[in-house]
Formats: C-alpha cells, sequence, structure tokens
C-alpha cells in the first residue's frame, strides 16, 4: 500500500513538475486559481466598449486584477469579476454587465458561476446596478431585446 | 440522509435552453414545463418513464416563464417574456390557445389560478400585479391593476382555500391581497428579505407563507388573526402575518423556488448552488417558533442552477425538479422513518 502512495505521489509531483506547478501543496491551489483568471480575463478584454470604438482593456474598464476565481467543487469554479465603469454616471454600466456575462456564458470552458459587480465607488448607483446584472431572468430578458441584444452581439463578437 | 430523495428519471425537456419552471395538473397525471425555447411541454407517465405528450410552440415570441393549470384541470395559462399570458384548453392531448391575455408593459413573470378557478392573478416587471376574472364564455376581464410593489414582481400564488393572493418582488417584499367592495387591496406587506424574493408557497392550511430570496433564506411568515392568543397586534380586523422561522446557512446561493407539498407538509427548495434540498418541521416544535431540519440533500442534483421544485400533488414523496441546464428530473422522496 505504501508502494502505491510513493508510486503516486512520486508520479503527481513528476507531473506537476512538468507542468511547471512544483511547489508546496497550499501555494499551488492559487496558481491554478490565478490561470483561471487568465483564461476569463483573455475572454473579457477584448469586448467592445459600446460606445467607444475601444476594447474594455483598452478603456480600463477590465484589468487582469479585477478577475477573482475562487474553487467551488472539483472542475466547478466561481468567477467574480469587478470592473470599473469610465465615468460614475455612466448609463451604459448595465450594458457592459450584460456583454460580460453574455460572453463568459458562450465561451468560457470550465464549469461556472459568475458574479460581476462594479468597483466600489465608481458608480452612483452601484447597487442598483449590480442588482441587475446578477439577475438572471432580467438578463435573460434583456438578450430577448432585440435592439439590447444586437448592441451586445456587437460588443462582444470576437475580434479578427 | 443521503439516499432519502432517489434520483427516478432525468429528460432533455428543453434542449439548448433553460427549463424555467414546472406544474402538476390537479390530478398528478400530468406535469407541464415551459423554458427559453419558447415552449410549452405536457409529460405523461408511461410504464415506468415519462414521455411528451404535447408541445405547445405557438403561442409565445419569447421565453415562458412560468405555467399553471387550472383547478378544473382543464385550461393551462402561460406567462411569457413576450409581455402576454396564453389560456390553453385541454382536448384530450391536444390543447389550444382560446385567449390571448395583454395588458403588461413588459414580461410577465408568473400567473397562478385562484382556487374557485374564477380569479387569475398575473404580475410583470412593469411592477404591476394584475387579478382577472373568468367567466362561463371563458371570458377573461381585468378586474384590479395593483400596483404596490416599487420593482419588478417575481411571483404570485393563491392561497390554498381562499381568495388571498400573496406575491414576491425584486422590492424585497412580499405583499399580501384580498378583496374589499369590489376592488383588489394590498393588505400586508412581510418585510425581513435583504434582496429579491424569488418564489412562494404556502403551507396545506393556508395558515402559513414560505418565501425564498437571493439573501440565501427561506422565511416562513404565520398569520395571525385579530384577538389572537399569542397577543401579536393586528390592526383593525386585518390579520397580520409574523416571520417565525428563517432557515439561514443551508443554501449557498440564491434560492429560486420553495415547494410545500400539500400532502405531507414537507420542504423543497430549489436553488443556484445546482442542489435540491428537503426540510421536516421538527415534531413537536412550537408553532410559535417552529423549527425545520434538513432531511435529505442532493448536491448535484443538476448540471445548472435549478429553477424549480414541484411535489406532486396526489403521490407522495413524487417531487420533479428543472434546471438552466434544459433538464427536468423526477426525484423519490423517502422519509427516514420509512427506511
Amino acid at each position: 500500500m505504501e508502494r502505491v502512495s510513493g508510486l503516486l505521489s512520486w508520479t503527481l509531483s513528476r507531473f506537476l513538475w512538468l507542468s511547471g506547478l512544483s511547489e508546496p501543496g497550499a501555494a499551488r491551489q492559487p496558481r491554478i486559481m490565478e490561470e483561471k483568471a487568465l483564461e476569463v480575463y483573455d475572454l473579457i478584454r477584448t469586448i467592445r466598449d459600446p460606445e467607444k470604438p475601444n476594447t474594455l482593456e483598452e478603456l480600463e474598464v477590465v484589468t487582469e486584477s479585477c478577475v477573482e476565481v475562487q474553487e467551488i467543487n472539483e472542475d466547478d469554479y466561481l468567477v467574480i469579476i469587478r470592473f470599473t465603469p469610465t465615468v460614475p454616471h455612466c448609463s451604459l454600466a448595465t450594458l457592459i454587465g450584460l456583454c460580460l456575462r453574455v460572453k463568459l456564458q458562450r465561451c468560457l470552458p470550465f464549469k461556472h458561476k459568475l458574479e460581476i459587480y462594479i468597483s466600489e465607488g465608481t458608480h452612483s448607483t452601484e447597487e442598483d446596478i449590480n442588482k441587475q446584472i446578477n439577475d438572471k431572468e432580467r438578463v435573460a430578458a434583456a438578450m430577448e431585446n432585440p435592439n439590447l441584444r444586437e448592441i451586445v452581439e456587437q460588443c462582444v463578437l470576437e475580434p479578427d | 440522509m443521503k439516499d432519502s430523495l432517489v434520483l427516478l428519471s432525468r429528460i432533455l425537456a428543453h434542449p439548448d435552453s433553460r427549463c424555467w419552471f414546472l406544474a402538476w395538473n390537479p390530478a398528478g397525471t400530468l406535469l407541464a414545463s415551459c423554458g427559453g425555447d419558447r415552449s410549452v411541454r405536457i409529460w405523461g407517465r408511461e410504464g415506468d418513464s415519462w414521455i411528451c405528450k404535447s408541445v405547445l410552440c405557438e403561442g409565445h415570441q419569447r421565453t415562458v416563464r412560468k405555467v399553471a393549470w387550472s383547478p378544473c384541470g382543464n385550461y393551462l395559462a402561460s406567462a411569457s417574456f413576450d409581455a402576454t399570458t396564453c389560456i390553453w384548453k385541454k382536448n384530450e392531448d391536444d390543447f389550444e390557445c382560446v385567449t390571448t391575455l395583454e395588458g403588461h408593459e413588459n414580461e410577465v413573470k408568473s400567473v397562478a389560478w385562484a382556487p374557485s378557478g374564477n380569479l387569475l392573478a398575473t404580475c410583470s416587471r412593469d411592477k404591476s400585479v394584475w387579478v382577472w376574472e373568468v367567466d362561463e364564455e371563458d371570458e377573461y376581464e381585468c378586474v384590479s391593476v395593483l400596483n404596490s410593489h416599487t420593482q419588478d414582481v417575481k411571483h404570485v400564488v393563491w392561497h390554498p382555500s381562499q381568495e388571498l393572493l400573496a406575491s414576491a418582488s425584486y422590492d424585497d417584499t412580499v405583499k399580501l391581497y384580498r378583496e374589499e367592495e369590489d376592488d383588489w387591496v394590498c393588505c400586508a406587506t412581510l418585510e425581513g428579505h435583504e434582496s429579491t424574493v424569488w418564489s412562494l408557497a404556502f403551507d396545506p392550511s393556508g395558515q402559513r407563507l414560505a418565501s425564498c430570496s437571493d439573501d440565501r433564506t427561506v422565511r416562513i411568515w404565520r398569520q395571525y388573526l385579530p384577538g389572537n392568543e399569542q397577543g401579536v397586534a393586528c390592526s383593525g380586523s386585518e390579520a397580520s402575518w409574523k416571520c417565525v422561522c428563517t432557515l439561514s446557512g443551508f443554501h449557498s446561493r440564491t434560492i429560486y423556488d420553495v415547494a410545500w407539498c400539500q400532502l405531507t407538509g414537507t420542504l423543497a427548495t430549489a436553488c443556484g448552488d445546482d442542489a435540491i434540498r428537503v426540510f421536516e418541521e421538527d415534531p413537536g416544535s412550537d408553532p410559535q417558533q417552529p423549527t425545520f431540519s434538513l432531511t435529505a440533500h442532493v448536491p448535484q442534483a443538476h448540471s445548472q442552477d435549478v429553477n424549480c421544485v414541484a411535489w406532486n400533488p396526489k403521490e407522495r414523496g413524487l417531487l420533479a425538479s428543472c434546471s438552466d441546464d434544459g433538464e427536468l428530473a423526477f426525484w423519490k422522496y423517502q422519509p427516514s422513518e420509512g427506511i
């Protein structure tokens, strides 16, 4: 029995070494979460702003550090995004939230739950917007509105 | 505990879309499901399996959010994001849309039939609750528009035997309505939840109401009539409702639905953490401060959010659930004493 577990830990450490994750147990977890967060960021950074010709990354609406990933279960993650609208009264904040949600729902390859918030103190109606963009029924209904849908589709269109 | 809710079968009811809601017909022989694919499906049992008997896809232009059977079982109402409610008449396995109720400004979120079958309630993101009167010729007339909520109204449900209506809202409150001199009035506001109230269920007696919320709690409210022994204050002849129990710490995300079995008094919840939970009232707990215990918990009941749980009205322990993954599942609940 001991030999089996010894072999297993050797195989595991070898695998971790090969994948560049050869660190003591506790430190491994944050690294995997960081990788997942980068995967999320890579999908959202190219989303276009609903009214400017720039991407959310260019406008610093999203940054690498605004994505947090936590493990819920094995292969199931909680993704939290805190974005910063360009101006405190930005009426398009809800629309940006909608774009983030739609893009990740469609493209993120791992099982997840998503929470989207406006970074604290950056918007005058923060709580209202946070509540709205995390209500899946409101989001689903918004996406059935042809006008809103068209705007969102334009924003989340994959860059060439 | 983990074995007391057993999966009987699982069906991909609304492929590539959400399955939002389920409703058993009063005889418990048919289950209606609705979803993001704009359709209503009717499921019936054949032997050990459940098969799709009808697909109602002509009625709505957008998501069908909820469905409700009339107490006689001959009509089905469907509420849609297209701002309308369709009334379907059942004829054997066929369903014909006999009326479309219009009037709400935007998404209709819920529909419910009063126990008499003569009244229907609908609610919408337009913040209003409408009460409709049904006559013998299948004509529907709106008799009241209630604008008591300050936000999106998520759910409506009728008392099991009286003409008392309850609604749940994005404004974090629950409101109750009754008829007074030919008009409908809001007679109580239940405050306590800290976020959107998604669904409601009366207990079999109608004396208690369960509400579930985005705040991850279930609250149990109890009705106190004027002059009650407990000394709960009532204003005039109006009953008052008091929160007598809060189930917190059990759910890790939004609770989308709560179902109170009308045969056994068992509570089930549908949660955004993909789980189904079953609670039983502790025997001998104080009716003024009841306590409930978690008796079954299926952590990954579905692969995504569970949107609805529905107890069969005739067969004890038969529970149906549905999810964002488009699936519909049937479960058998076996209380531990029975094992």
